[in-house]
């Protein structure tokens, strides 16, 4: 693929990106003419690049679609729930045809050409619907949409205050070229004409007689003067497709008339629906979480601010991070060797030092910022997933998205899309139940699948809930026996249960659809999650559905560590496991069965595995008093106690991957550098915990670290 | 020692030389990185036993390998004389911890004689042709054999 190419379709991923939100005001009902016209510029914008590109079936329905925006634009057609759903499927529809277009190239299928009726016919309704609408004042319920709630806090409000009933005269002249694009002054004219007060003259003067009158002059020039509350960048993006296709001046007219007039009016008598506008603090409150979404995402919106983005090479970024990281190690050392000998505190080096510890820090922030990203464009792809699924499987569900503004690293995105996309498919296909059983359950018909992200300490958490029937256990367990996963006998608590889910080659459902049971089982989703040094854990109650909560490191390249001493090698212990340290002095640590050794706490009894003869450092060796235990616990629930020489502090340690130059090592997640420069491998406290009859992990590792603990 | 610059023909290569208990071995310039002082390394669980451990070459992670162990002349006891040569024949890179190095070497092609006929297995898997330069004969290692076999990591 050729560079221009490549770009077309990056640009497409944002645009795309643009439609997604602005569907989603849409149907929130927090759409306003801004909105409107960024999707409108967001699929105009893709017909054009794919015109560039020849990419004929996808100018051939983004054509059908901006039509339909176009008019919605103008304000001639109004939203109606249906009109919604169109949206949203052409939304997906244009969607799958840039991938395919990436892919290769898009063709045409039925429900292409299906869409691009139902588009048409959308349009074809609106002149009859407009016969009447003349007639009819129009009620506000026909355009339920319209009321627009505005968001206190917005930049247009503050813009509006600042400017309030301002007055312009706009010099409007088309050349031929406009026409022959097909672009329509009345169109201009009447989106002028929701702004405010709206008075048109045209000159005519050049205009020739009916005789040899030809259609493709543009002989016609407009002077419009506008009494508007619109700040002035609007009034310009009206005209923003005409740019290089007229004589266009647009100026402010002193009028002190035009002092403060607070609410904008609209000419009754205008065939145009009335945009009513109220500032209604009732669904502001009441839709807490999806205004200050908006108000995040407001800067994003206006035009403007795209020119502030600067598009990297992420190899770029990737190098940048590296240096960073190496940066901060070394000021680390320099920092360690120049504390020891008697350097005052207040000399001039030490404040260097403590001036350059401040700046590595902030420019290691700095850079890692660089990487993260919003999780909206990932939950994006989830709602359409979500209706993918629902139009498969016949139940109707809807997902409900919160904290889309959290910033993630970009890999852990990427990364990410694949597990969620099962566990949506999972959520719809197996934990919703049928709209009737639902309604039988007493439960609403929609089903809602609700999606979250939130920074929890450190640490991203991404919950996905949904309010069905949750976990048969009886079921699961019956299909984890069946499959011989566990043996009949085998008690296992409500978590081991869940944790079945996990197992590989575990599917429950009676019949395999085509969507889930893909091929790819929960067990890849964890293994997946777990890459990214993230977790998941599930939490179900029969009949009020399923939680599963996945949590993720901030970025990949930072893991906060107890560094730890183990026959005189150092070693970092992740913190996000870390339940407790204990000291063996105080501890009560009993002799079981001929070597074991188990800790006894409040809980319970928890095998005591000694970390260096874990890793082959030395010998088995007894507990010693003078040792620490740490506590840790996996997901599963699982816990062991590892015996350690000596704890040291807990700090930031920069992750090194040990696969590029050597290979995974059992029981090791990764390695860092510490201060001194030395080496420290980090510990993989998952591979740590033996693992019982029960749940066996069936991978390499596993088994390796199975003959392990039995040696 | 040639100059850097000397235009080789294609019979012609460079050779870093160096010792280990006493025999004196090469490998071929074009896989050397740069040659560094011993600095002590970290131990690495279920490794190989010619895995000396991890050492760090400016914040990138690599292990070393004890050439001697490697070549099965028994472990090697690494004092401040010893000298790790950081390899990268292909995407790995590693370091092999040697006694000392002792030349870079042109040398031509035909020169180098095939291995002779001897018991120890790691010599004839690893040793590709012998040099001789002036009384001394220089084994010539083929690094790509060296390298760590992904089957000795992780299963021991």
């Amino acid at each position: 693929m050729n560079d221009l190419l490549e770009g077309f379709f990056e640009e497409c991923e944002e645009l795309l990106e643009v439609l997604g939100d602005g569907l989603d005001a849409m149907a929130a009902g927090t759409a306003d003419d801004s909105t409107i016209n960024a999707v409108f510029r967001a699929v105009h914008s893709i017909k054009g690049g794919a015109g560039a590109f020849g990419m004929d079936v996808l100018v051939e329905f983004s054509h059908a679609f901006e039509n339909v925006l176009d008019e919605m634009r103008a304000g001639k057609l109004a939203l109606t729930p249906a009109l919604t759903a169109l949206l949203y499927q052409a939304g997906d529809h244009l969607n799958s045809l840039v991938e395919a277009s990436a892919a290769g190239g898009a063709t045409t299928s039925d429900s292409h050409h299906d869409l691009i009726r139902d588009l048409k016919a959308a349009c074809q309704s609106l002149s009859e619907a407009q016969d009447t609408a003349l007639e009819d004042d129009p009620t506000p319920e026909d355009f339920g949409f319209m009321p627009l709630t505005i968001d206190l806090d917005g930049p247009d409000e503050a813009a509006v205050e600042d400017s309030p009933g301002t007055h312009y005269e706009i010099r409007f002249a088309p050349h031929a070229a406009l026409y022959e694009l097909g672009l329509e002054p009345v169109l201009m004219l009447r989106a002028l004409h929701d702004m405010g007060e709206v008075d048109v003259e045209a000159t005519c003067d050049r205009v020739e007689p009916l005789k040899s009158f030809s259609s493709g002059e543009a002989d016609i020039l407009w002077r419009i003067r506008i009494k508007t509350e619109v700040p002035r960048p609007e009034l310009e993006q009206v005209f923003e497709f005409t740019r290089d296709l007229c004589d266009l001046d647009i100026f402010e007219i002193d009028d002190v008339s035009a002092a403060a007039e607070p609410e904008m009016t609209a000419d009754q008598s205008t065939p145009v629906p009335k945009v009513t506008k109220q500032v209604a603090p009732g669904p502001l409150s009441t839709s807490e979480p999806m205004a200050s979404a908006t108000t995040q995402r407001a800067p994003g919106k206006s035009r403007k601010s795209g020119r502030d983005t600067l598009r990297v090479e992420l190899d770029r970024v990737d190098r940048l991070v590296n240096i960073v990281g190496e940066l901060v190690i070394s000021e680390a050392m320099l920092r360690q060797s120049m504390s020891d000998p008697e350097m005052s505190s207040n000399s001039s080096a030490a404040n260097a030092m403590a001036q350059l510890k401040q700046l590595s820090g902030e420019l290691q922030e700095s850079v890692m910022a660089i990487r993260a990203q919003p999780v909206r464009g990932l939950f994006q792809r989830m709602s359409r997933i979500i209706r993918e699924t629902t139009r498969e499987t016949g139940k109707e569900a809807r997902l409900v998205t919160e904290g889309d503004a959290t910033e993630v690293d970009k890999t852990v995105t990427e990364r990410l899309v694949d597990p969620l996309t099962h566990m949506i498919r999972n959520a719809v296909d197996h934990g919703l139940e049928t709209p009737d059983a639902r309604e039988a359950a007493g439960k609403p018909r929609i089903g809602t699948v609700s999606l979250s992200a939130a920074h929890r300490s450190g640490r991203i958490q991404i919950q996905l809930r949904d309010d069905g029937a949750g976990i048969n256990r009886a079921k699961v367990r019956e299909t984890a026996v069946r499959k011989g996963l566990i043996s009949a006998s085998e008690d296992l608590s409500e978590t081991e249960t869940d944790n079945l889910l996990f197992m590989p080659g575990f599917s429950t459902n009676d019949s395999v659809s085509n969507l889930s049971g893909r091929g790819v089982g929960m067990d890849v989703v964890r293994s997946e999650i777990q890459a990214l040094g993230g977790r998941v854990s599930i939490a179900s109650k029969a009949g009020e559905g399923t939680t599963f909560t996945i949590s993720l490191p901030l970025t990949l390249a930072v893991l906060e560590g107890m560094i730890v001493s183990v026959a005189g090698e150092r070693l970092v212990v992740p913190t996000t496991s870390l339940r407790e340290t204990v000291r063996v002095s105080e501890a009560s640590v009993h002799l079981f069965g001929q070597s074991e050794r188990v800790l006894a706490m409040r809980d319970g009894l928890i095998p005591i595995v000694d970390l260096g003869e874990r890793l082959g450092f030395r010998a088995s060796v007894d507990v010693q008093v003078d040792q620490s235990l740490l506590l840790i616990e996996a997901d599963s629930g699982r816990r062991v106690a590892l015996a350690v020489d000596q704890v040291f502090d807990q700090r930031e340690v920069v992750i090194k991957g040990l696969e590029q130059n050597y290979q995974q090592i059992p029981g090791i997640a990764a390695a860092t550098i510490l201060g001194d420069g030395r080496i420290a491998l980090i510990v993989d406290t998952d591979q740590m915990i033996p693992q019982g009859p029960a749940v066996t992990e069936q991978s390499d590792a596993g088994a390796r670290h199975g003959d392990l603990t039995n040696a | 020692m040639p100059e850097a610059a000397q235009k080789l023909s294609a019979d012609k290569r460079e050779i870093v030389s160096f010792t280990i208990h006493d025999q004196a071995f090469c490998i071929d310039i074009g896989h050397v990185l740069e040659i560094r002082g011993w600095t002590p390394t970290t131990a690495l669980p279920h490794a190989p036993d010619y895995v000396n451990g991890l050492m760090n070459l400016r914040g990138t992670v690599l292990p070393v390998l004890d050439m001697s162990q490697r070549l099965g002349l028994g472990k090697a006891e690494p004092s401040a004389r010893h000298v790790i040569i950081i390899v990268r024949p292909d995407d790995m890179t590693v370091g092999f911890l040697v006694e000392a190095v002792s030349d870079i070497l042109t040398v031509s092609n035909d020169e180098m004689t095939p291995t002779p006929d001897v018991n120890s297995a790691e010599t004839k898997s690893f040793v590709e042709g012998i040099f001789t330069h002036g009384d001394q004969l220089i084994r010539a290692l083929d690094v790509r054999s060296i390298m760590p076999a992904q089957s000795d990591i992780g299963t021991q």
